[in-house]
């Protein structure tokens, strides 16, 4: 095994290439940089040392270091019991709680302890397990990081699988392919001899570009295992801190002391690429690595519902307070006052508690009394029976097939539970872009060749548009659609099913198999496909069965490639001066060709173009250019224009497309001009200056002229499945999108385009620091004027974007807003952020490009706090976790790389398709559930509550209770909570399909129809009606007379048996008719409660009479005889419910809301039967949507008709808009 | 759109992938697609549902208010008639009552107007009288009363010792404040028994009450206490301090029974006993009343009350007039929904009423 990989490695070593030969830029630059040699290692700070090689001297004070282990959890064994109780009593009505079952042990509690202290250990003691799971969990998913493997020197050269919790500090470790890093580490050589390597800091800063790192010069010989056998050095270097982007420190070696930079570490938790493996020396490790320094401890998030409920909590702790006084002050007059009459009590001989002598002590003993009495008001299982719902719901997200990914077998998953009514209330998402919108994938689809379009392939936004077009071409049917909206069927162009090639997505028998050798313009077409195939900086690689693939820096390029290599110019061989292409000509035949790489002039942000200077086989030499269409637009030749005009009409459309597009240029140049040319390039490049950039920039541009357009390429980055759905349905359900990215401002726009978040009659607010007067400023470097001079320029370009919106803004016209990182620094300033909010509110779609993680969490703050409506963030990177942190849901996507945005997540899912169903179907129901639920729980606990007080009044408020101490305590676990818990996991106002169909309905949980305080206060005061029914109807029913055939009349146990009875009736029987959706769960648990209590009483009945005291034998001996009680039972559930009834008959009759409406419609099974109709309340049942392709279509037809209307347009123009 | 079968189908394709697949076992209940009944209130179920409550409930109200209309109950407030006229204040009542040398024995004479037909039960009636205070429905020990023997019985205070260290049984204040008016009925100078057998429910006197010897029971005798606090005359007059013998026991004591269970509002009345026959229309029963417990000190009414009872017992307009106004209710509303339906007609289902259709006929 270990043989082969050697053998595996040294065939590898003989394609090897010295990048630094091909990167003209980034690999020679010469090292002034790291020339600030940190004058403070050594220093408070910067007191690190590590022994490189040495790790047993780590073993010992002061050298001692964390270990690699790795811990996320919460709580530990010892600290776990204090920590989760403390957790516990921080919520308002366990401390009350608490505070009760402290009371119920002295003589004051007007029940029995137990009955108080059993429900509130019970309710506690779930809560905690429920938490020690949880961090079980998290505990579970920590040691799987910490028992990956990674290769560590254990002496004399060997190498050995350790595990990452057990690698030290100065541990040398070998690193492979698309391995992590275990922990911080100094590079000290890679499988490239120059040593250097490819890093993706995906899980850092979310971008996916590759980073190059480049080991020290006197390092670069250490790179084999044997190599280590003696190896020694000492690394002095800065403490532990957060900074990724910085490190400070020193290597002493071989005699010499060498500064070390950022360029020479890896952090734990980014990812090797591109490179066979690398060797390094740990320098921090576990919790002490940048990246966990980084980690912020979890915010524990709760949500809306649970914040307003903890306010009614307080406002009926009020109502208690306020009936303990009244039943105070009360009980305090009538013993002063009557007591003393009341032989019968011996008032002359009485406790404090009932002291008519002491009236105002006996008061207050009574109010605390009543105070632990009226606790009924509050649920004390309202908590625990949440927590119970919301696990179960959450278990039904997981379970849910529908949001289960297929390709990656990830299901979604709910990791707190604690927030899914949120979901139902979403407001404003805030989305990473890369690998959550897109694949970070490039397929080439189009091409515009010589004024000639190639590529039937359409997008899917394309497929989305056209798709919704076709419904509309019903009601235009007489303005006919261009033919071109056809062809974006497919319906125009042949097209051959053939195996789909990664980045590959071209289909067009034009150009195929080598057909294009047949098209009027062949050599045009040739030299594009040359372009394509050399102007490049990819790497091939040949696998065993000969097939090439490529490594490529970005992802376009590798698309490029791979197009001409289908094509049929197959890029094979590279080496240092010279690529090798196997060309098939004209006439079909393999032609291998050689071109010299004279020269490569980079990309980079500000050329935005790149070229190569070639010579090939005949000796010509040629400029091959690739970039940006305004770039390369303005460079061509008097002669190179002629198919600019097409090719302009063809890159407009396929931006509109979302897709990304170059153009493609070249130019020949004469050996004279060459020699020239490259004399000055070569004397820019070896320059040491600081200027050393512009003056390559300079002399490229200086080559880059009189171009020859040849055509332009059309690579779609691959939106994830399903992507441009999923957000129309979003924006349908009038939940508005933000899209957060890393990415470049054109790559934005792009995106936006894509995924039908932006569209070509939308008006582009661009805010951005690319302007004239800033780079002047910024050459001045002064860092002040720079700031002052920015911080204008964001402030007016924001000024002048609102004014915009005010003078323009129509029903019609809407406008995107885009901002990149640099303005939004500016703009994230306390003076600006509110000018910030209200233009981005005032947009249907905001972009900001190049951001940071941090301005990703500072964006997500000023939308949540700015608008005070709920956000929620999605992404998929470490760079996300900020974000995901900060709104009040966070969402990861679990990809096949990083975890870091899923651990950091309240729910994760496979895809970004799938928040769809979570927001719209499992968002609604739980929303709904809860906010009902909560509300409901209110309700009972008035009924059952308000009966207690109203008896006080019977009884002088002596705090006598009508109920058996046993009835009290198990009203809330046993009679009412198992229907209500069910409600709250099962119920469905309409099915999901409903809600797929009719987004809208979610508004319902974004206005909060179901939580706001006069529905509350309307629950609460059905409850007091209930209460009242139940009270005095049962009292006026049984009366002083007999209540049975043989003359008994009623007492306390009766008339509390009774009474609790009717409760126990009420209260189930009106959450039946709150539930609309009956399964046998529900009809078990409703009836099953109600069942339950009867058994309950017979059972307790029998018992001991002095377990039962006044339940003994109560119903079977004084109850169940007596007609008097079940019909009294009946009247009063009747009664209790008429006013709940009456009302919702009244409000479906004359009110209806949309779910009522939705629920006849199903009922009537309209959806299946009158399909147009339903077709029609679907297309209308949206919210005005700004984005989306449903708004991207509507916005056409208004063009179109406004076209046919007006008539001003000829007709050619119809259509063009879209393909 | 994936429909509701498409996802069940899924199910038979779910097993046949991987075994160490994540993929979550997909079932009706997992999918939230359990078979389920989704009533929904149309009109029609709404006004049979209105109609249906009133077709029940009226006339078992109905029925209701003629079972209590047919119940015969005469009711004789006495507290004031039974002490002599010139005692004018509750205050000089309660003296007279107090005084052990006073005859409180009074006549009293009623009429029956309707014929009772036996059993006539015979009650009495307290009022303002607070059984279900908490120091009183606490102030008893079940365990005593059972076995006659508790080693506890502090929640009996201060009824738990007579002079310091006799345990009183039974204890408590309930029991001492025994209710001991006693009534004797002839019906038109026939002597009618009053059963006292099979008043008070048979769990009590077999599991609760236990026999046990009374002591020191009853122990409310003026001479041996502070006047003001007395609770009448001698329970019995033969039982003092120093002579406690028993009477009879506990579990034969079916008024100490019944007046064990504690009312739960402050009007209650208990059981006095039965009169096994029939008594006659227009007959005139004399009744003497041995009028000594005492409610004069809070200005409580005694009532005697005689009633015959109805298979819904005694009587009682509330659960007839109760069940009639609900049940007479629903059909209003059935009929006012009928005719909202009626004026205001909305199709069901109607799609002008969802809310995006508002917002189109509002724009």
């Amino acid at each position: 095994m270990g043989l082969d990989q050697r053998q595996k490695h040294d065939k590898r070593k003989r394609t090897k290439i010295r990048l630094s030969k091909l990167y003209s830029y980034a690999c020679v630059r010469p090292s002034f940089d790291v020339a600030e040699s940190p004058a403070d290692v050594g220093g408070p700070g910067f007191s690190r040392v590590v022994f490189c090689n040495q790790a047993e001297r780590h073993r010992t004070k002061p050298f001692k270091y964390q270990s690699n282990y790795v811990s996320t959890t919460k709580y530990n064994i010892v600290t776990f019991l204090p920590k989760a109780l403390y957790e516990q009593f921080r919520r308002l009505a366990n401390m009350y709680f608490l505070f009760t079952a402290a009371l119920s042990l002295t003589p004051l509690a007007p029940f029995s302890a137990p009955s108080v202290i059993l429900p509130l250990a019970f309710v506690v003691g779930v809560s905690i397990i429920k938490e020690a799971i949880e961090d079980w969990r998290r505990f579970l998913q920590d040691k799987n990081v910490n028992n990956r493997k990674v290769k560590v020197h254990a002496g004399n050269g060997e190498f050995l699988d350790v595990e990452w919790q057990n690698v030290r500090v100065g541990d040398v470790v070998q690193v492979q392919k698309d391995e992590f890093f275990p922990a911080d580490l100094l590079m000290l050589s890679s499988s490239y001899p120059d040593g250097v390597c490819y890093v993706e800091t995906m899980n850092l800063d979310g971008e996916t570009n590759l980073k190059l790192k480049k080991t020290l010069e006197a390092t670069l010989e250490l790179d084999g295992d044997d190599e280590f056998k003696g190896f020694t050095g000492t690394i002095r270097c800065e403490d532990p801190n957060p900074n990724l982007y910085s490190f400070i420190g020193n290597l002493e070696y071989d005699g010499s002391v060498l500064p070390i930079g950022p360029q020479q570490i890896l952090l734990r938790d980014s990812k090797l690429r591109n490179t066979q493996y690398i060797y390094g020396v740990v320098i921090f490790s576990g919790h002490e690595t940048k990246v966990m320094q980084n980690a912020m401890d979890p915010p524990s998030k709760r949500s809306r519902i649970e914040r307003k409920m903890d306010s009614i909590i307080c406002f009926l702790f009020i109502i208690l307070v306020i009936l303990s006084l009244v039943g105070g002050i009360a009980f305090g007059i009538r013993t002063k006052v009557d007591m003393p009459s009341w032989w019968y009590l011996r008032p002359d001989d009485t406790s404090n508690y009932y002291n008519p002598d002491k009236a105002s002590l006996s008061a207050f003993y009574q109010l605390i009394t009543g105070f632990i009495l009226y606790g009924y008001l509050i649920p004390i299982s309202l908590y625990i029976t949440l927590e119970v719902v919301k696990l179960m719901q959450a278990r039904l997200i997981n379970q849910d097939i529908l949001m289960y990914n297929e390709e990656t077998d990830i299901p979604a998953h709910a990791r707190t539970s604690n927030l899914n009514e949120e979901l139902g209330q979403v407001d404003t998402i805030l989305s990473d872009k890369t690998g959550t919108l897109t694949c970070n994938q490039m397929d080439f689809v189009k091409s515009s060749i010589g004024g000639v379009s190639y590529g039937v392939g359409i997008t899917e936004v394309e497929r989305a548009t056209a798709n919704r077009m076709k419904k509309h071409n019903k009601e235009l049917n007489d303005m006919a659609l261009n033919s071109a909206d056809q062809a974006a069927d497919g319906e125009g162009i042949e097209m051959i099913e053939r195996p789909h090639v990664k980045g590959f997505n071209f289909s067009d028998s034009r150009l195929m198999d080598g057909k294009w050798a047949l098209e009027e313009k062949a050599e045009v077409i040739q030299m594009f496909m040359r372009i394509l195939a050399v102007c490049q900086t990819v790497i091939p690689e040949e696998n065993d069965e000969g097939r090439i693939s490529y490594e490529a820096e970005s992802p376009d390029e590798g698309a490029f490639v791979v197009a001409a290599r289908e094509f049929g110019f197959e890029f094979f061989k590279r080496t240092q001066t010279s690529v090798y292409i196997r060309e098939s000509d004209s006439l079909g035949r393999k032609i291998e060709r050689e071109y010299k790489i004279l020269n490569l002039l980079e990309f980079n942000s500000t050329r935005k173009r790149m070229s190569v200077v070639v010579r090939d086989q005949d000796g010509r030499i040629y400029l091959f250019c690739k970039g940006a269409d305004s770039v390369i637009f303005e460079r061509l030749s008097k002669v190179g224009k002629e198919f600019e005009e097409a090719t302009k009409l063809h890159l407009a459309n396929y931006g509109d497309a979302g897709l990304r597009t170059l153009a493609l240029a070249y130019r020949e140049v004469n050996e004279a001009d060459y020699e020239k040319w490259n004399d000055l390039f070569m004397k820019a490049k070896t320059t040491i200056a600081s200027d050393r950039d512009s003056m390559l920039d300079q002399t490229s541009d200086m080559i880059e002229r009189e171009l020859i357009l040849v055509g332009a390429t059309a690579v779609e980055d691959k939106l994830q499945k399903g992507v441009p759905e999923c957000i129309d349905k979003l924006a349908l359900a009038g939940i508005k999108i933000w899209v957060l990215t890393g990415d470049k401002v054109e790559t934005a726009i792009n995106i936006g385009f894509a995924c039908s978040l932006l569209r070509q009659d939308m008006k582009q607010i661009i805010v951005s620091l690319d302007l004239p007067a800033i780079k002047s400023a910024e050459e001045l470097h002064d860092k002040s004027t720079v700031m002052k001079v920015s911080k204008e320029a964001v402030k007016k370009q924001l000024i002048s974007g609102q004014q915009q919106v005010a003078v323009d803004g129509g029903i019609d016209t809407v406008f995107a807003l885009i901002i990149d990182g640099k303005s939004l620094v500016y703009a994230l300033e306390e003076d600006m952020k509110e000018l910030l909010l209200q233009l981005a509110t005032k947009c249907a779609a905001v972009l900001c490009c190049r951001v940071s993680p941090k301005q990703k969490a500072m964006v997500t703050r000023l939308v949540k706090e700015g608008t005070g409506k709920t956000t929620l963030a999605i992404g998929d990177g470490a760079n996300d976790v900020g974000m995901i942190q900060e709104a009040d849901i966070g969402i990861g996507i679990s990809g096949v790389e990083g975890m870091q945005a899923v651990m950091a997540s309240d729910f994760s899912i496979g895809q970004f398709r799938f928040l769809e169903r979570l927001l719209v179907v499992h968002g609604h129901w739980c929303y709904k559930r809860i906010a009902t639920m909560i509300c409901y729980f209110f309700y009972k606990n008035i009924v059952f509550g308000f009966t207690l007080f109203y008896y006080q009044a019977y009884t002088t408020y002596s705090g006598q209770t009508l109920y058996n101490d046993w009835f009290l305590s198990l009203f809330n676990t046993l009679f009412s909570s198992l229907p209500v818990a069910a409600y709250g996991m099962f119920e469905q106002d309409v099915p999901a399909r409903v809600c797929l169909e009719f987004p809208s309905i979610y508004q319902q949980g974004v206005q909060n129809m179901f939580f706001k305080w006069d529905r509350i206060l309307a629950w609460m005061g059905n409850g007091l009606i209930g209460s009242v029914l139940c009270f005095f109807m049962v009292l006026g029913v049984f009366g002083q007379g007999a209540y049975r055939h043989d003359g008994q009349v009623s007492e306390l146990q009766v008339l509390g048996a009774t009474m609790y009875t009717t409760v126990v009736w009420v209260v189930n029987v009106q959450l039946a008719i709150a539930t609309s959706y009956f399964t046998f769960i529900q009809h078990l648990f409703i009836w099953g409660s109600v069942a339950l209590w009867y058994i309950f009483i017979i059972v307790f009945g029998f018992m001991s009479p002095s377990v039962s005291t006044t339940a003994y034998r109560v119903f079977t001996e004084a109850l169940a005889p007596s007609p008097r009680f079940w019909i009294a039972v009946l009247l009063v559930t009747v009664a209790s419910m008429a006013p709940y009834f009456t009302f919702i008959v009244f409000q479906r009759r004359l009110a209806p809301k949309d779910h009522h409406i939705l629920q006849e419609l199903m009922y009537l099974n309209k959806h299946a039967t009158d399909t147009e109709m339903w077709f029609m309340e679907r297309k209308k049942a949206v919210e005005k949507a700004a984005f989306g392709f449903t708004a991207r279509v509507d916005a056409r037809v208004r063009e179109i008709r406004k076209r046919m209307h007006g008539n001003a347009y000829n007709h050619q123009n119809i259509g063009n808009g879209g393909v | 759109m994936p429909s509701q079968g498409a996802s069940t189908s899924g199910v038979n394709n779910g097993t046949s992938t991987r075994k160490d697949s994540k993929r979550p076992k997909s079932s009706a209940f997992t999918q939230q697609e359990l078979p389920a009944c989704k009533p929904l209130l149309t009109p029609k179920w709404v006004i049979t549902i209105f109609m249906l409550i009133g077709v029940v409930f009226i006339p078992i109200g109905v029925a209701a208010l003629f079972a209590s209309r047919n119940v015969v109950e005469i009711i004789d407030e006495y507290q004031t008639v039974c002490v002599p006229g010139r005692y004018t204040t509750n205050g000089e009542r309660e003296q007279f009552i107090q005084d052990v040398n006073q005859d409180k024995h009074c006549n009293r004479t009623l009429t029956v107007s309707k014929l009772m037909k036996g059993p006539v039960y015979v009650y009495y009636q307290l009022d303002n009288f607070y059984q279900n205070h908490r120091r009183y429905v606490k102030s008893r020990s079940d365990k005593q009363l059972l076995d006659g023997n508790a080693t506890d019985t502090s929640a009996c205070k201060p009824e738990q010792y007579l002079s310091g260290d006799l345990a009183i049984v039974p204890c408590g204040l309930i029991a001492w404040s025994l209710f001991n008016d006693t009534y004797n009925i002839s019906a038109d100078g026939q002597q009618v028994t009053i059963n006292k057998k099979g008043i008070s429910w048979k769990s009590d006197r077999e599991h609760k009450f236990g026999n046990v010897r009374p002591q020191y029971f009853p122990n409310n005798l003026p001479r041996d206490l502070n006047g003001s606090l007395i609770g009448g005359a001698s329970l019995d007059p033969n039982t003092t301090v120093s002579k406690p013998f028993i009477v009879i026991l506990l579990n034969e004591d079916e008024d100490l029974i019944v007046w064990m269970r504690t009312a739960a509002l402050p009007t209650f009345r208990k059981l006095y006993g039965k009169i096994e026959q029939d008594l006659a229309a227009g007959s005139t029963l004399s009744i003497t009343i041995n009028n000594v417990y005492n409610t004069y000190s809070f200005g409580g009414k005694k009532k005697l009350v005689l009633s015959t009872t109805s298979w819904l017992g005694g009587k009682n307009d509330f659960l007839g007039v109760a069940y009639i106004t609900v049940g007479s209710l629903c059909v209003f509303l059935a009929l006012l929904f009928f005719l909202v339906h009626w004026r205001y007609p909305r199709r069901l289902g109607d799609t002008k009423y969802l809310s995006w259709n508002q917002h189109a006929s509002a724009n």
